[in-house]
């Protein structure tokens, strides 16, 4: 008998050899962050043990240093291919954008350039939909245009496991094979399967990173939660959404919209 | 790698999808508010945040802001897209899925509904049953959803009147009574004020059943159809390394290590050396319904995507037609004649609507004879495909049942499959035997043909029961004969009698009693007969294989006259105990009639009379089977046995 967790799996390794199989060439972008790792786990077990495409962190080097150090650690002890992409500087994004919000923006720039010197025509992206409402309502296989846009006034019909998984030539499909799990359905995971994880998610001194985003625009939250398992019963009562240390969020109403129509993760 | 632990929350029950459908405005953004803040579900400052946006944009306070999260959707208050939410009940963690009730996004109301285990069809007090509650239902319906609860909402808006709910709630029942669905509870209430959602109200004192927070921890999640035959749709084949692992997700049944399994529609078989999943600890003995798997098999045999492994008794049908209850999205009408590409859980084949039976109104679930579906509409469709499809009927097999529709780039219709009335082409297919082998004759057909004069022919006359085959057939024989040739007709009551008396009138028993026909007037055939043979023969794959029995000289003769003709005919009797539901499957009537796409002659009895159609047929036979009858040819040398060494 499968318990909850299980099923959870199971129908993200479906998505992942959906798409391993409908969409070539194929990435993966890698934060390095609880959820991302979790997927590359995921990936791992649809696959047999293999990564079969590369991994890619779009890199603003504003991260914290012991996420790179997590990273080069992850990457020499499981072994695939990986894409660092550097991201083009913040006095070239839309200066329209609030502060934050634009720094954020760097990103989906990094992507854009990704996609277009590479040619991948699908890129796996770790969300969740209770992270955040506009995600709430993605695909499971999201449609995007040549520059990143998201029509999300009108997205495909998708029901019965059955995607889009065909598009004219210019556009890529975002795929998100972690859509249905929940913040505490990660850490759950995690700690079953043992999934390593950077430690700045532990509090120390009073304090943890609940999402991690770059030093710039991310602020750790309080917490005394010093192991997976208190994170969990953090999680079963807390009022505090994910992303409250997410400063780019609230900046306006609209700004993670703005931010997403244009590609943004 | 340390050893797993299950955590206590792992224990967690399985999440329950909960869809809130129904008309647009009836409040189902207001409900889903409401739920969430009863049950402290809105994270820290979300209400407050609410409140601000509606102060900011002037505009009175909103339920709907919380999961309208688009701008576009905020300033037109209205919901386009679909949306999940979670939220906890005493039982269980419930994901609310929010469908818009906008006819025109309606593609996104599905798109929510598919992954509800349970609905909540929400219906106005004071306006009723509308439109697009009908439409609603209708896809609750065909979407599988069998829990479905009725929230009649805004009770305070007909001063909580026990008469108007009871009113309503016969409305909506005899509505979804129609369609088969039978609501679990009616459950009245105001989610403006709250009540009867999370505390019962105490203005409607009437009202004895649940309140809907209760009734809701009532439902449970659909659950994996383990009971079921083993349906194994094949995903994918690696080979990461030498090891070649045939991937993909269990559907239904349950799969053992050392079992045999039969891959559809090519039919090869293998045993399962290996159940396979990355970092598992110890062999894995079986895996059930919902477990994402890799297989192993002792015989490297040719497995492909789309491929349907099963166990050999219980397999799945194969057939190239089948009907489907479809719901359409697409922006251009589906027509009959036009071709499709559909996907059937991991297979893609290619499809010709051949007819659309019946469009729907879901208004008042009338029926229409229509060319075209338009946009949002039901209706019931037969498909047909060149190559064979591995399928279960819906009601056997969901996940084996249904099957979307794609054109160009975009996935544009749902539906659920129907076998009813169409033959299992898998019995026929590979009953035939491997150790016979074909011994040449000694005498040519070339010598036959010249002592009769013609060569043998098979003429298959095809067409409604009562259109004139045996009479035009008849009429032919006796014409040939009299003009010294060697003809004989085949027809049901010379074959029913003796070569098939063992075969009844089940589909797959007619499909039987052609393959025999077909056979027998090859073999005549070669023997130099003009065989002629009557059958209604209602399916193109059945006179296919009989024309690929034949080899060459095989007519197709199109015997057409309209039903109405035919009907009026009657000569057996046979179309009023049809219309009278006392003949089951009656081609016409209950049973499609696939008229030929190419037939080599065709005669209407409708406009012509016999003579003048029993001459069209003599000529075209005599065009044939003269043309290449040599005399000299008459008698043949019977070629010397070959000495042995």
């Amino acid at each position: 008998m499968q318990d909850y967790l299980d099923e959870l799996e199971s129908q993200s390794i479906y998505t992942l050899r959906e798409a391993y199989n409908r969409i070539k060439p194929l990435g993966m972008l890698w934060s390095i962050g609880k959820d991302s790792t979790a997927l590359l786990w995921l990936i791992r077990k649809a696959f047999f043990g293999h990564v079969p495409f590369p991994m890619i962190q779009l890199d603003t080097g504003m991260e914290l240093p012991e996420v790179y150090e997590f990273r080069d650690w992850i990457i020499k002890e499981w072994g695939f291919d990986f894409i660092c992409e550097q991201c083009p500087p913040e006095e070239e994004m839309d200066q329209t954008l609030p502060p934050n919000t634009r720094a954020a923006a760097r990103k989906t720039e990094g992507l854009k350039n990704l996609i277009g010197r590479e040619g991948f025509k699908g890129m796996i992206v770790g969300i969740r939909r209770d992270e955040q409402s506009m995600r709430a309502k993605e695909r499971v296989f999201s449609p995007r245009s040549f520059d990143g846009t998201w029509d999300y006034k009108d997205q495909p019909a998708e029901f019965w496991d059955q995607y889009k998984t065909e598009f004219p030539e210019g556009t890529h499909v975002r795929i998100h094979p972690i859509l249905h799990w929940r913040e505490i359905d990660i850490w759950r995971y995690t700690l079953r399967e043992n999934i390593p994880i950077v430690p700045l998610y532990l509090a120390r001194d009073g304090k943890r990173y609940r999402s991690l985003g770059e030093k710039n625009i991310t602020v750790p939250v309080e917490s005394n939660a010093s192991t997976i398992e208190e994170i969990i019963a953090e999680l079963e009562t807390t009022k505090q959404s994910e992303r409250a240390g997410r400063t780019m969020d609230s900046e306006t109403e609209d700004s993670f919209e703005r931010l997403r129509r244009s590609g943004y993760m | 790698m340390a050893k797993k632990e299950k955590t206590e929350s792992a224990q967690e029950l399985a999440k329950l999808g909960v869809v809130i459908v129904g008309h647009v405005d009836h409040g189902k953004s207001t409900l889903i508010g409401r739920l969430l803040y009863d049950t402290g579900s809105f994270m820290e400052g979300k209400y407050e945040e609410l409140k601000e946006v509606c102060e900011r944009r002037n505009v009175p306070f909103e339920w709907s802001f919380l999961l309208d999260a688009f701008q576009a959707e905020r300033d037109q208050a209205v919901t386009i897209d679909t949306t999940q939410i979670w939220f906890k009940t005493k039982a269980r963690s419930c994901v609310i899925i929010d469908a818009p009730g906008h006819r025109e996004f309606l593609k996104n109301m599905v798109s929510g509904a598919a992954f509800a285990d349970a609905a909540i069809l929400v219906v106005d007090a004071k306006e009723g049953v509308r439109e697009q509650t009908k439409r609603h239902a209708y896809l609750l319906h065909l979407l599988g959803l069998k829990q479905v609860i009725v929230v009649m909402n805004k009770m305070d808006l007909v001063s909580y009147s026990e008469e108007r709910f009871n009113e309503v709630s016969a409305e909506t029942e005899a509505y979804l009574g129609e369609i088969g669905l039978t609501p679990l509870h009616v459950i009245p209430v105001s989610a403006r004020s709250g009540e009867n959602i999370a505390a019962p109200s105490e203005n409607m004192p009437w009202y004895m059943g649940g309140i809907l927070l209760d009734v809701l921890d009532t439902l449970s999640p659909i659950p994996p159809a383990t009971e079921r035959p083993l349906r194994l749709p094949v995903q994918d084949v690696y080979r990461f390394d030498e090891t070649r692992i045939i991937a993909g997700r269990i559907e239904s049944g349950v799969v053992k290590a050392g079992d045999t399994l039969v891959f559809s529609p090519s039919n090869r078989q293998a045993t399962v050396v290996s159940i396979e999943k990355w970092n598992s600890p110890g062999k894995i003995a079986a895996a059930g319904a919902g477990e994402s798997i890799g297989l192993t098999l002792d015989q490297p045999i040719y497995v492909a995507r789309g491929d349907v492994a099963s166990h050999e008794k219980q397999a799945p049908m194969l057939t190239n037609i089948f009907r489907a209850n479809i719901f359409w999205l697409g922006k251009k009408p589906l027509k009959a004649g036009l071709n499709y590409k559909i996907k059937l859980a991991t297979h893609e084949a290619t499809v010709t609507v051949q007819s659309i039976d019946r469009v729907i109104n879901t208004d008042d679930l009338s029926r229409a004879e229509r060319d075209s579906v338009q946009t949002n509409e039901m209706a019931e469709v037969t498909f047909r495909s060149r190559e064979l499809l591995a399928l279960d009927p819906y009601l056997e097999n969901v996940k084996l049942g249904r099957c979307v529709v794609i054109e160009n780039y975009d996935i544009v219709g749902g539906g659920i499959i129907s076998m009813e009335g169409l033959p299992d082409l898998r019995q026929t297919m590979y009953a035939k035997q491997d150790n016979i082998y074909a011994v040449d004759h000694l005498l040519t057909g070339d010598a036959r043909a010249a002592r009769n004069g013609h060569t043998g022919a098979v003429v298959w006359l095809t067409g409604l029961s009562g259109a004139g085959k045996s009479t035009l057939a008849m009429r032919i024989e006796n014409v040939l004969f009299n003009r010294g040739m060697q003809t004989y007709v085949l027809d049901g009551d010379n074959v029913r009698t003796g070569l098939c008396a063992d075969l009844g009138f089940t589909p797959e028993a007619r499909m039987e009693n052609i393959r025999r026909v077909g056979e027998v007037a090859a073999l005549m055939s070669n023997a130099g007969l003009i065989t002629l043979t009557a059958f209604i023969s209602p399916f193109q794959a059945d006179r296919r294989k009989a024309r690929d029995a034949a080899g060459t000289r095989f007519y197709e003769i199109y015997v057409k006259a309209d039903l109405e003709t035919c009907e009026k005919r009657d000569p057996k009797g046979l179309y009023k105990k049809a219309r009278a539901g006392k003949i089951p499957e009656f081609t016409g009537i209950s049973s499609p009639y696939e008229p030929p796409e190419n037939p080599d002659l065709e005669v209407d009895t409708a406009t012509h009379g016999v003579d003048a159609c029993v001459e069209m047929v003599v000529n075209f036979i005599l065009d044939r089977v003269r043309a290449d009858a040599n005399p000299a040819n008459a008698t043949q040398q019977i070629p010397p046995a070959k000495a042995k060494a």
